[in-house]
């Protein structure tokens, strides 16, 4: 895929002109997912945007949502004799309620960075002796390839490999975002990734019940300008539909591989997100039938849940209802090297993507949100 | 020499020490200075006015040989390119060698000989050394450590805390190429690339920076771990300035930009072994860069940034689109055993 069209600062500029042309009126729009954070920031786009559009940032954070008792299971899970615990390398210095899975492995437990859940498969055939437990965490992106590692274990009979499953769904979020009575976004762009697994189907019923504009969209600068664009415009034109931007990856129906595979593995259950709650039918579990895979059932309930005490205010940081820098402790007590809370550890975390891009020139500050040199509304 | 593989016994101080020293070392390195195979190396003094570089680096690259080069190569131009770094011409290395039990003969060879190769490149001498053998599983194959001496005949000095605002930053050539290719070689990482480590020593280029800018020329540094975003972040603190990079005038390779974004890296913070950043006065900036495009290593060269009053620390990039971000160091163990 040759991508440099999406990152051609020609068609951006013309873009980010068609924005300001478009927008009459101030609006609120949210980026669900923490990749798109994390574009927006490091490409400025916000500094390039009108100042009467404001972007708040979502929920879609797979290290950040993930509650910390869940967390602790893990540590609990690495430090048992004989089990090895394979994570991706972003859960590594997220805090549970007394630490981290890196304080874990210093301290002893035994702790592998993977890069796919197929990774900690492999792990598993090499090493018979071992029980591996893979830490499922993330959204409907990585739960295929969760799915995909179970199956392939029962095919070859590898019993010595499980799942402590910590997946969610965007949809139901994204639910909970619009039925809280603090609501204040009015349009979303929908994570370009986590639909073209599940396509945008599910997104149509809120768009209708809620009256918002939803458009799918991608990371690179063009894709995120777009959706941005669409999403003006729709509102401008009193409009709530769900639109696709991210053509190139996305379908409507997304991808049926996937969700077979996941179907034939997974169920939707109840899961609680971390600062935010328990929401219902917004996780995934191993169906009954494989629960020879499901570490929870294969070990119980190792960790004791604890409420930590904690001045982190993820919740309204991952609801979108406050930004980063409003947060006390934000660059100060809390920073990447001394984390109070997920999002300022995480790549996808809306804290760290702040405290690690935002830079405003002394000297260009008021001049921030005009429009690049050489473009004319 | 008996064997195929490196025994505790070559460590040992005995005959199969000496066999080792005077077949292989001696044999590959020898020198007026090394050949009588004393404690130490007896080397001549300064002219007047001349003053010392010394210099010293630990190399643990995981693979040894990788596309490109070896640990050899980088035990070699990695002291080497420290002395140029700091203005001096260098002459003389050490080499200390960490074996581990078992390690293949042929494998040593191939890296002795790599070091023999780049010294004479770099016009240096390896003057003093030593070797110890580990129980296997103590080390990973071998491990070097060279140290350096290098002369400084001329009064420019040179240092991350000499950067002035209205300095102008260049880089000599592409980044992270030696990161990338020795990524490729990773066990499990299963990808391949056609990139060569960019191993190389810097002598010829600091040398003609000094001469076409003598004072103007105000720090040099090679962007080995932590990539050009270290670099940049030890400059903005070393002189308490804030460092403005733009972003469409960094040289990166298609192929390293497509494995940065396979991997989810960043070049800036990827290692290079055979580029150098020069802060340089804003006025000798063209004739600088000039003379660095002029040379083999330096053809890619290119300006990349600013020096600026600002805010004290600070390293910021434009985005290719014009919009403004801070470039970060990196948080922890990112790539270890890089070089």
């Amino acid at each position: 895929m040759n991508l440099a069209p999406f990152r051609d600062p020609g068609i951006a500029a013309w873009l980010i002109a068609e924005i300001h042309a478009a927008q009459k009126h101030p609006w609120v729009l949210m980026e669900t997912c923490g990749g798109q954070t994390h574009a927006i920031l490091r490409l400025g786009l916000d500094q390039l945007l009108p100042r009467e559009l404001e972007l708040v940032h979502g929920p879609g954070c797979p290290v950040c949502v993930t509650p910390a008792g869940l967390i602790d299971q893990a540590i609990a899970l690495a430090g048992c004799p004989g089990v090895l615990l394979a994570t991706f390398a972003d859960m590594m210095r997220v805090p549970g309620s007394a630490g981290t899975l890196f304080e874990a492995r210093a301290a002893g437990a035994e702790v592998h960075m993977v890069y796919s859940a197929l990774d900690a498969l492999a792990l598993a055939r090499r090493m018979p002796k071992r029980e591996v437990v893979f830490f499922a965490i993330g959204f409907e992106t990585t739960a295929p390839g969760s799915a995909l590692a179970v199956a392939r274990a029962r095919r070859e009979g590898i019993r010595n490999f499980s799942l402590l499953m910590a997946h969610v769904l965007v949809p139901p979020a994204m639910r909970a975002l619009l039925q809280s009575p603090d609501n204040r976004v009015q349009g979303y762009l929908a994570a370009g990734h986590a639909c073209a697994i599940l396509g945008w189907e599910p997104y149509e019923a809120l768009a209708a019940e809620f009256g918002v504009p939803i458009v799918v969209t991608g990371f690179e600068a063009a894709d995120l300008l777009r959706g941005i664009l669409r999403l003006v415009q729709m509102l401008e034109a009193g409009e709530a539909r769900v639109e696709n931007a991210y053509e190139r990856v996305v379908r409507r129906e997304g991808n049926t591989r996937a969700q077979a595979q996941m179907d034939g593995v997974f169920e939707v259950c109840a899961r609680e997100w971390r600062g935010i709650g328990l929401l219902p039918d917004s996780g995934l579990q191993l169906r009954p039938e494989w629960a020879a895979w499901d570490a929870q059932r294969k070990f119980g309930d190792l960790a004791s849940p604890s409420a930590a005490a904690s001045e982190c205010i993820s919740g309204e940081i991952l609801q979108g209802l406050k930004k980063p820098p409003a947060c006390p402790a934000w660059g100060g007590r809390c920073t990447p090297a001394h984390p109070l809370g997920a999002p300022m550890v995480s790549g996808e975390g809306a804290c760290a993507a702040y405290y690690t891009y935002q830079y405003i020139p002394e000297e260009e500050g008021p001049a921030r949100h005009a429009l690049p040199e050489g473009l004319t509304r | 020499m008996s064997g195929d593989k490196i025994q505790l016994g070559h460590g040992s101080g005995g005959r199969m020490m000496a066999g080792l020293i005077h077949d292989l070392f001696k044999r590959r390195f020898g020198n007026p200075f090394l050949d009588p195979l004393d404690d130490g190396a007896l080397l001549p003094g300064l002219a007047p006015g001349e003053r010392l570089a010394f210099a010293t680096d630990s190399f643990v690259v995981d693979p040894i040989f990788f596309p490109g080069g070896s640990i050899g190569d980088l035990a070699v131009n990695g002291t080497v390119n420290d002395l140029c770094m700091c203005g001096s011409r260098p002459l003389w290395l050490s080499a200390g060698f960490i074996l581990e039990e078992g390690l293949e003969l042929a494998d040593l060879e191939g890296i002795v000989g790599d070091m023999a190769a780049a010294a004479a490149r770099a016009g240096v001498q390896i003057v003093t050394g030593d070797t110890k053998v580990v129980e296997r599983g103590q080390a990973d194959r071998l491990f070097i450590n060279t140290s350096g001496i290098g002369v400084i005949a001329h009064q420019v000095t040179l240092g991350s805390r000499h950067l002035r605002p209205g300095d102008r930053l260049i880089v000599s050539g592409t980044l992270g190429d030696h990161g990338i290719a020795v990524l490729s070689r990773r066990r499990d990482l299963g990808f391949t690339t056609p990139l060569l480590s960019d191993t190389a020593p810097l002598h010829e280029l600091s040398a003609l920076l000094l001469e076409c800018c003598g004072e103007a020329l105000h720090a040099l540094r090679d962007p080995t771990r932590g990539g050009l975003a270290a670099t940049c972040h030890e400059f903005a603190q070393g002189s308490g300035v804030e460092i403005r990079l733009e972003e469409r005038a960094l040289p990166v390779r298609r192929e390293v930009a497509a494995a940065c974004e396979l991997l989810g890296l960043d070049p800036l913070y990827l290692a290079n072994e055979g580029k150098l950043v020069a802060a340089v006065a804003g006025e000798a900036a063209d004739r600088a860069l000039q003379t660095l495009r002029d040379h083999p290593l330096g053809r890619e060269a290119a300006l990349i940034g600013e020096v600026h009053a600002g805010k004290t620390g600070i390293v910021a990039m434009r985005s290719f689109l014009g919009a403004w971000r801070m470039v970060d160091l990196p948080a922890g163990e990112l790539l270890p055993r890089i070089c």
